[in-house]
């Protein structure tokens, strides 16, 4: 095993690492008084205005989304660099289709995922003797139970929301997995997949100083705002303008409770927007604040998130289509249902 | 002469990481020559799941992340 330390002035990095939190924790409390006294007194905007509003929305929303993606996906990265792949699998091989289901959901929340990704683990998985309905159970949550859309609906909506997504995420994670198991689609699997099995095992295993995992965290986090940042601001403005000028009778008729089509609808919708879910949340905060359903909101969270014709295309190298049809409608009902529960729940 | 492997599909992590053992090599001066493995079958073959991955003369030495140009020089002195 080869780790090399690179001695850095270790000392300095921490004074930085604790200068970057109090910056951080600053930054927070002052970002809704200042954006206040920016949009108010500086620019004199009319509080209760259609344009005061929608600008005040806007100048907090951006540092807030923006601190919380910094501070949260840091941390966030941190501690999944603790749950590499190769370890989850170890912990997944050996276990029983209802405990590894349940297994597998829980860990999609902490593991690393991105569409590029998902063939290795999947074949990683399935060599390892990782049951099928398992594997999707984990193929499922783990970009569906994000840490991006977690602490977006967290810091946009309140831990509620943001638990009952998880909660719901995982249901759908877990009774997904657990249905496909049962389908027994396993011929359905390329036949080099099963040919690998065994091969691999020689798994390697990364020791890194708890220094390189702050910067590696650091530099991801850095990439990846930097990646949806745009998106994010598009997704604020449109946001903002909805909070400021559409009128909530309109929300209310097509996305309230009244109307029975509104889930499958935002579904639809947010099938293109996979790559986006980061600037969407902002848009869904508005729509949610004039009087979308809470069921209908979670199913286009959830639909953005785990309907991903992208990953679809690319799973097609390991799995032939019966069984990607299988799991983007078992995937789309459970989203469905979800959505028309907690409507139904809630009103 | 080593060979620099950089296994993944070419996602933005490999291409940096391409560019990160490059520049490895240009603050060193070692003769290596960079091959990239972008097969499903050959990349598992390492025994890793998560790319990019990183192997220096048919040895791993990273995983699933991008390593800093510093970092790859300290495994090329080996």
């Amino acid at each position: 095993m080869t780790t090399i330390a690179i001695r850095r002035t270790a000392l300095p990095f921490w004074l930085g690492v604790a200068a970057a939190v109090v910056a951080w924790t600053i930054a927070w409390f002052a970002a809704l008084p200042f954006s206040t006294w920016l949009a108010f007194d500086v620019l004199g905007l009319q509080a209760g205005s259609h344009l005061g509003e929608a600008i005040a929305f806007f100048l907090y929303d951006v540092p807030k989304v923006l601190l919380l993606l910094l501070g949260i996906v840091t941390v966030v990265t941190l501690i999944r660099g603790f749950f590499p792949p190769e370890k989850v699998r170890g912990a997944l091989a050996g276990r029983g289709e209802f405990v590894g289901g349940v297994g597998a959901a829980g860990l999609g929340i902490v593991t690393p995922f991105c569409s590029c990704s998902a063939v290795p683990l999947f074949i990683g998985f399935v060599e390892a003797g990782v049951p099928l309905g398992v594997t999707f159970s984990f193929l499922i949550s783990s970009p569906m139970v994000n840490e991006v859309a977690l602490v977006l609906l967290w810091g946009l909506f309140g831990p509620g929301i943001a638990a009952v997504y998880m909660v719901a995420g995982l249901t759908v994670a877990i009774v997904g997995g657990f249905v496909i198991g049962r389908l027994h689609m396993e011929r359905y699997v390329e036949d080099y997949v099963w040919a690998l099995q065994g091969t691999g095992g020689a798994s390697f295993e990364v020791k890194l100083s708890y220094e390189d995992r702050v910067r590696d965290a650091w530099t991801y986090t850095k990439d990846l705002v930097r990646r949806i940042l745009p998106y994010i601001m598009i997704g604020i403005g449109i946001g903002a303008f909805i909070h400021g000028f559409v009128p909530t009778d309109l929300v209310v008729a097509i996305g309230g409770p009244g109307n029975p089509l509104a889930v499958p609808l935002v579904v639809l919708i947010a099938i293109p927007l996979y790559s986006n879910a980061a600037g969407t949340i902002p848009i869904v905060q508005a729509l949610l604040g004039k009087g979308m359903a809470v069921g209908t909101t979670l199913a286009f969270m959830m639909a953005m998130t785990a309907i991903s014709l992208p990953e679809f295309i690319i799973l097609k190298k390991v799995i032939k289509t019966p069984l990607i049809v299988a799991f983007a409608t078992i995937v789309t009902i459970g989203i469905l249902i979800i959505g028309y529960l907690f409507n139904f729940l809630i009103y | 002469m080593k060979t620099i492997a950089v296994l993944g599909t070419g996602c933005s992590n490999c291409v940096r990481l391409e560019k990160n053992a490059r520049e490895a090599l240009a603050i060193t001066g070692v003769e290596a020559e960079i091959v990239k493995v972008t097969d499903y079958a050959e990349i598992m073959a390492y025994g890793i799941m998560s790319t990019p991955g990183l192997v220096i003369d048919g040895k791993v030495v990273s995983v699933g992340r991008v390593p800093s140009a510093a970092d790859i020089t300290a495994w090329l002195g080996e």
